[in-house]
């Protein structure tokens, strides 16, 4: 049993969090959200030159063979600056799903341009009735010759509009909400029958809803077996959720920082409001739930890469369920206790508790890990 | 970062477990698994067993006659002697006195109690809480007056967990009434045979005896009791409260309580199918599990980093207690009405409450009840958050 990182990870974590502290302020993150894209190129390729796009991909795909304890180690710090960019859509999501599905040349044409800064890659799963259900795919591709044409709806594509790539879950056999006849497809975004709609979240990042309107593809364009993408997409979802409670780890920890900060600073009847221990009590249950998070985020991510579904299920479900119930408390808490400043956009208290208590709705709820840890 | 047991940790997990399963008597585990109530001889025979084996101090430091365990073997041996039904280690002795008497203890102390614990010879209590002194612990009044070679030891103490059985109590007594209440604080082992001392039970909530008042009207304490220096009695209570928090986190007995909470809510029925089916219960049920399963974490990381308990403990106290109550309260309200029915008979030796009603069912309303004690002692819940607020976030 051992919790220590590497000597590697420290430095990996040394140098995002000097990144996050000297590049990437409150107010340059401010601009970068008010940008037209949402996110900063320039601060990608700084990802891209620190290394941290192909941390999790094999050497011989342009990556540094890490795990998904890297991308924990990674996650983390990019929470402590609630980093907008496309890191978990593209590297996590799109790249781990490339990785644990496609073949060799599909993996040589997609990983290394993602490590090298200049591919981007979304995961186009869900549907305006699916919730957080993975199976429930009702976008068909339809075979046609030797091609497949796709149509259907996908809503809530994390960074959609920054990727090339869309990889689609689509339904090559069976009815809407069957596990077996889902495939995936790799999508070019430029596509003709593609469109993407572009918006913003609450917290900070973009998403996009996409129509696929008779989108013609080749056989080659599968990823994965056909008419079986279902568990490779679920383990994908699993990497995407167990990197999200990693994220929630740095956001929770900064919050409670910046509150504990504010309860000694701000001044009332003539003392710091920390002074009373109403307001203490409340401080130490947020400390608290930031603890077990951590604990529960290292099961996670030491368990994510398992090829034993189960193993990796429960992991992944028991700690995305405790993170969605513990972020929105803190979350709540950090806001009741900054008073009035807390539901201000001044204060960076508000910026991080928004990606915090947001940080549950995306790929499973807590009520939604919640059932499936109760099923397994 | 290897959440994996290494090989050397998963041999000395078997060691245990078949040390434990082989030697544990069969009668003792039955009381145990089944929340039937445990006494004096339960423990001492199981305490000899172990302590034949060497492993009673198994987490002692090796100079001091124990077994040198680290931190994380401490906890694998806790968390399998707990699944096997083993009754719990009584703490005042092995967890609480002795590691005073080693850091601060004279070494006619040492020499004279450590062994004697081991041996079973001497039942500990603990002689902290006062009637007027709970919470604000510092504030306690029984005194101690040098006499020659003695203290005359005059007052009382309270909530004295199993003093009817007990041969020795480590008490905190005031010998300075002159400076701040912390200062006049001194630690004095005494003797519960002696002339004067005087035990009376308290019954709880479930009418178990298990918690006393004891009485000390001019008792003769011999000076070589005293722990360390007059007037340091504060800073040895508060390292014995770091590994009183420690102990009570109980992770071994949650996850053991977690295996019987899940036999007894399967072998109820709801709407004529198995009340694991019921997507409500299932769902409280899995929220404690996954509680559990993170202060288990919490608990191996704290474990992992640092040998000696700091002010993190009461993060374990207080998730700890949770997790237990939490676990008890499910075990109670599975049962439905069928909690209700009361059997003292029933939970001292065996059978069932009601004519209709199952034998597992007995115990396990009087537990919920007796359970709620946890946050309240080893400083109540609310005392650690102000040990946290003030020791780790500096409020």
């Amino acid at each position: 049993m051992d919790f220590s990182l590497t000597e590697e990870q420290q430095l990996l974590r040394d140098s995002i969090a000097r990144f996050v502290q000297n590049e990437y302020s409150f107010e340059a993150r401010k601009a970068i959200v008010a940008s037209p894209t949402g996110w900063s190129a320039k601060v990608w390729g700084q990802f891209a030159e620190m290394g941290l796009l192909g941390v999790a991909f094999a050497e011989s795909h342009g990556g540094f063979g890490g795990s998904a304890v890297d991308v924990m180690v990674v996650m983390q710090e990019l929470g402590r600056g609630i980093v907008v960019e496309p890191y978990l859509s593209t590297v996590v999501l799109g790249g781990g799903l490339v990785a644990l599905a496609g073949t060799e040349s599909q993996r040589q044409a997609v990983l290394p341009g993602i490590a090298r800064g200049e591919r981007r890659v979304a995961l186009a799963f869900g549907e305006p009735h699916s919730r957080f259900d993975l199976n429930d795919v009702a976008t068909q591709a339809r075979r046609s010759g030797t091609e497949y044409v796709l149509s259907g709806r996908k809503a809530v594509v994390l960074h959609g509009a920054a990727a090339d790539i869309l990889i689609v879950a689509a339904r090559t056999a069976g009815t809407q909400r069957d596990a077996g006849g889902i495939t995936l497809f790799l999508v070019d975004r430029a596509s003709r029958g593609v469109t993407v709609h572009d918006y913003r979240t609450i917290d900070g990042l973009r998403a996009a809803d996409v129509a696929l309107e008779g989108v013609r593809l080749g056989a080659d364009a599968i990823l994965g077996p056909l008419d079986g993408g279902l568990p490779l997409l679920e383990h994908a979802v699993d990497l995407g959720a167990a990197a999200l409670c990693a994220e929630a780890v740095g956001v929770m920890e900064s919050l409670n920082a910046l509150t504990l900060d504010y309860l000694k600073t701000r001044q009332q009847f003539g003392q710091p409001i920390g002074r009373f221990q109403v307001l203490q009590h409340r401080a130490v249950d947020m400390m608290m739930h930031a603890e077990q998070v951590k604990s529960i985020a290292c099961l996670a991510a030491a368990r994510a890469d398992s090829t034993d579904a189960a193993e990796r299920r429960r992991a992944v479900s028991a700690a995305k369920s405790l993170v969605g119930r513990s972020g929105r408390f803190v979350a709540k808490e950090a806001t009741q206790l900054h008073g009035g400043m807390g539901v201000t956009l001044d204060l960076p208290a508000a910026h991080y508790s928004k990606r915090l208590t947001m940080i549950d709705f995306w790929l499973g709820d807590s009520d939604w890990h919640l059932d499936r840890f109760a099923a397994a | 970062m290897d959440l994996a047991w290494t090989p050397e940790e998963q041999a000395f997990r078997e060691e245990v477990r078949t040390f434990v399963r082989a030697s544990l008597p069969t009668d003792i585990s039955a009381k145990v698994l089944s929340h039937r109530r445990v006494v004096k001889d339960d423990y001492v025979r199981w305490q000899k067993i172990l302590n034949d084996k060497g492993w009673l101090g198994g987490h002692w430091p090796k100079e001091f006659g124990g077994g040198g365990w680290s931190p994380v073997q401490v906890h694998i041996f806790d968390e399998e002697c707990a699944a096997a039904g083993a009754p719990r280690l009584i703490p005042f002795g092995l967890n609480m006195v002795a590691p005073v008497i080693m850091q601060y203890g004279s070494p006619w102390q040492n020499s004279h109690y450590l062994p004697r614990i081991l041996s079973s010879e001497d039942w500990w209590c603990q002689g902290y809480s006062e009637p007027g002194s709970g919470s604000d612990l510092a504030s306690l009044k029984m005194r101690a007056v040098r006499q020659g070679d003695h203290y005359i030891a005059s007052g009382q103490k309270t909530w004295t967990t199993l003093a009817q059985y007990a041969d020795m109590i480590f008490c905190l007594v005031r010998t300075d009434s002159t400076v701040k209440k912390q200062e006049g604080i001194s630690f004095l082992l005494i003797d519960m045979h002696a002339p004067g001392v005087t035990v009376r039970p308290l019954y709880l909530y479930d009418e178990e005896h298990e918690v006393n008042e004891v009485f000390f009207d001019d008792v003769k304490v011999p000076v070589e009791n005293l722990v360390g220096e007059e007037g340091k009695g504060w800073t040895y209570a508060k390292f014995l409260l770091g590994h009183e928090r420690t102990g009570i986190t109980g992770v071994g007995a949650s996850k053991r309580e977690l295996v019987l909470l899940k036999e007894t809510v399967a072998a109820q029925t709801k709407n004529g199918a198995p009340l694991t089916a019921d997507p409500v219960f299932r769902q409280k049920m899995a929220q404690v599990e996954i509680d559990l399963l993170a202060l288990e974490l919490t608990l191996l990381r704290v474990l992992s980093n640092r040998s000696r308990p700091g002010p993190e403990a009461s993060i374990l106290k207080i998730k700890g207690t949770e997790v237990q109550q939490a676990l008890s309260e499910l075990m109670m309200e599975a049962l439905g009405p069928g909690a209700a029915p009361f059997s003292r008979q029933a939970i001292d030796e065996g059978g069932a409450a009601a004519p209709f009603a199952p034998e597992y069912a007995a115990p396990l309303a009087a537990r919920y009840f007796n359970w709620r004690k946890t946050s309240i002692y080893g400083g109540s819940n609310e005392i650690q958050r102000n040990i946290i607020a003030q020791m780790v976030l500096g409020l």
